[in-house]
């Protein structure tokens, strides 16, 4: 990859050949984006399966929050439990501005975007991209920003503190940030609610045309002024009513800029001074690595992707946003996807995100697993008899051992739901406690996670794979 | 060049230097000798910025730099190759020598200096693509010399290079220290192996509990009887 990266540094001497190259990769997501909204969701829609797209967007998603958490506990060996109040944060601010800013803009809370954000596919006589977008960019681009400002205040302590001590930090952070969520009121500005003197004494403008008692209505909801917004996001009941505009192109679209952003870290002489300060913090200074800096950088950058990611969950079909969901019982979740797929490795946090947000759906719907447990036998017996000819070809046995293990897992996780159907248990709700086993197997069967530091298409990691050569394991 | 002026550094309370002064000039291979505990490291570490010094002075090339955060102390021109080593274990050894040029951004530049480093250390060209962590134990002190010099320093701070090393990989190593010498580098040399340091150095400094007891040239401070008995073994 260094190899074509300088070919083309000779092929583009000027700066505008560079900036023309630095800019390919993002229309290429930029037109992913487009595909999988204009066609790839139509196609699974007209064919009955839209709970595929809502997969898809959960998926995305989730990848977008175990990327950005690569940064910190991947990237510079910070062990932050904190990740869903960044989250937490980007949603409720993205929430607000799209809320309350429909209503002043457009008098009601629903979706006025163009085809972008449609989730009615087949519709064509609506523009491409409405202001209304513009609205739902700069909300998620808003919410990112103010999550990173919480990044760098929860960064700032990580100049002094290391490991568990950071952690704990972290955990509060969290647990801040979701009880001043929950302490709020839990009113909402609805259409059709009554007012109380409580909204008369927030927002006098009302005074002068509601009553107490009187009927909220929508100019009521445009004319209230921006400082009392973050006030009404329904506390502990949830901020419903919220308009959906979490498309395929919007998740695509952050997904794939996320990853952009990440990997070109990761390569860069920046990922090189993350990386190095999770190895030896005193020898990465030594060599002019300004540590704290750096540290606090990767809370920030993190901070920004998690908050953005919240934006998109809180404007998702069929999610109410809610603090308890943000808690640290998310944290953990996101924690397990960079866990699982090795610290440090982007694709391999962007591998587990889907495993994690399939396995407990999969669970949830046991007939596909029921069904699947000849193929794991099928799996268990590939593998074997591919560990037999690689032995006897003198060579490792590594990928006849990762087969065998699939194999095992499918058949295992098959007969699980086929028990569970005959005796009608929901296994669904042991969800955390296949997490828990997965964990405790990694740990002792590949410590540095699926990927460990490197990405699936390092030559090394498929050398690794055959030579069963060891990468290190988690420091 | 580095002018160091009754430096005094502690731990919380317990004090490691109390006040010394030593000079390094331009051209030259000063060792600090010393047992455990004597505040080698110590010393090593306050030029260098990874721990502030409580009083005295440190000047480099005329400018004080007791002050300036360890990253900027390296764009000075101060390198260290850390105690045990340091090296980036889950990284291979070409990485680590990126990491060594990570304050430098002319990319000519540095591959010629990492052809020198390399030339220095065949061992290491040998082991390029291999991760550092699977190094022995004079290849990993190698590469954290080698990573150490990407960094174009004009005074090197090396210490105990000799660190848990076979006496060939030690003279080898002190073989290679001299020449990085006669290329031009000015190094500050930090032993407890003072037989071997005092061969390559030029000037000495012997180290007792904080306090600098004896100073002069090498070949000087290795003839001296109290030298002789306390540190080289000789009666």
């Amino acid at each position: 990859m260094s190899d074509l990266r300088h070919r083309a540094a000779s092929l583009s001497p000027g700066f505008v050949p560079t900036a023309v190259l630095s800019i390919l990769p993002v229309a290429a997501v930029l037109g992913i984006a487009m595909l999988a909204q204009l066609w790839l969701a139509p196609v699974l829609a007209n064919a009955g399966a839209d709970f595929f797209i809502k997969m898809g967007v959960d998926i995305l998603v989730a990848m977008v929050l175990a990327i950005s958490l690569t940064m910190v506990n991947g990237f510079t060996g910070q062990f932050s439990i904190g990740h869903a109040a960044f989250m937490a944060v980007g949603a409720y601010t993205a929430a607000c501005i799209v809320y309350y800013g429909s209503y002043r803009f457009y008098g009601n809370a629903n979706v006025q975007g163009g085809l972008v954000s449609s989730m009615v596919y087949g519709v064509r006589d609506v523009p491409w991209f409405a202001w209304a977008d513009a609205l739902f960019l700069g909300a998620l681009l808003a919410g990112g920003l103010v999550a990173a400002g919480c990044g760098y205040l929860v960064g700032l302590p990580s100049l002094r503190l290391k490991g568990d001590y950071l952690a704990i930090v972290t955990l509060g952070f969290g647990e801040i940030v979701r009880v001043l969520v929950q302490s709020q009121t839990t009113e909402v500005l609805a259409e059709g609610a009554s007012v109380t003197p409580d909204h008369l004494r927030m927002i006098p403008a009302w005074g002068s045309t509601l009553a107490v008692d009187d009927y909220i209505t929508a100019e009521a909801i445009a004319s209230a002024p921006v400082w009392v917004w973050p006030k009404y996001v329904g506390g502990a009941l949830g901020f419903g009513g919220l308009p959906f505009y979490t498309s395929p192109f919007w998740v695509v679209l952050v997904a794939g800029l996320t990853l952009l952003v990440a990997f070109r870290i990761k390569s860069s002489s920046y990922g090189r001074a993350f990386l190095s300060i999770r190895e030896d913090e005193i020898a990465s200074e030594a060599m002019g690595v300004n540590v704290t800096a750096y540290k606090v950088r990767a809370f920030v950058v993190a901070a920004f992707f998690a908050g953005i990611a919240g934006g998109l969950f809180a404007h998702t079909v069929g999610v109410q946003l809610n603090p308890a969901e943000l808690g640290f019982q998310k944290s953990f979740d996101i924690i397990i996807m960079v866990v699982l797929g090795g610290l440090g490795s982007i694709s391999g946090a962007a591998i587990a995100a889907v495993i994690v947000t399939i396995l407990p759906e999969l669970l949830r719907t046991p007939d596909l697993l029921a069904a699947s447990w000849p193929y794991g036998l099928g799996g268990v017996v590939l593998g074997a008899g591919l560990i037999g000819v690689l032995r006897s070809g003198g060579r490792s046995t590594t990928l006849g051992r990762a087969v065998l293990f699939a194999g095992l897992l499918v058949a295992g996780l098959g007969l699980l739901a086929l028990w569970a159907k005959g005796s009608e248990v929901d296994l669904g709700r042991y969800r955390m406690v296949f997490f828990a086993l997965a964990l405790i197997a990694m740990m002792i069967l590949r410590p540095q996670g699926l990927l460990g530091v490197g990405e699936i298409w390092d030559r090394s990691f498929w050398a690794d794979l055959v030579a069963r050569r060891s990468k290190g394991g988690v420091s | 060049m580095l002018l160091v002026k009754d430096l005094v550094v502690s731990y919380g309370a317990v004090k490691a230097l109390h006040g010394i002064s030593l000079e390094v000039r331009q051209g030259e291979v000063v060792t600090l000798i010393g047992c455990n505990g004597a505040g080698k490291s110590t010393t090593l570490r306050a030029i260098s910025g990874l721990i502030r010094a409580r009083a005295g002075t440190v000047e480099f090339e005329g400018k004080p730099i007791h002050r300036t955060a360890p990253h900027e102390i390296v764009r000075l021109g101060i390198a260290q190759s850390p105690e045990g080593r340091g090296i980036f274990a889950n990284m291979t050894v070409e990485e680590n020598l990126e990491l060594g040029a990570y304050t430098r951004s002319d990319p000519e530049a540095i591959a010629s200096d990492r052809e020198w480093a390399l030339s220095l250390f065949p061992r290491l060209r040998e082991r390029f693509r291999q991760n550092a962590g699977t190094l022995s134990g004079g290849e990993q002190q190698m590469l954290a010399i080698a990573r150490a010099l990407l960094t174009k320093p004009r005074l090197l701070l090396l210490d105990e290079p000799s660190l848990g090393l076979a006496p060939q990989v030690v003279q080898t190593i002190f073989k290679i220290i001299r020449d990085i010498n006669a290329a031009g580098t000015t190094i500050l040399l930090v032993e407890q192996n003072a037989h071997m340091a005092l061969k390559v150095a030029h000037r000495a400094y012997v180290l007792e509990v904080g306090v600098i007891k004896m100073q002069g040239p090498a070949a000087e401070l290795a003839a001296s009887d109290e030298v002789r008995k306390a540190y080289l073994g000789m009666h």
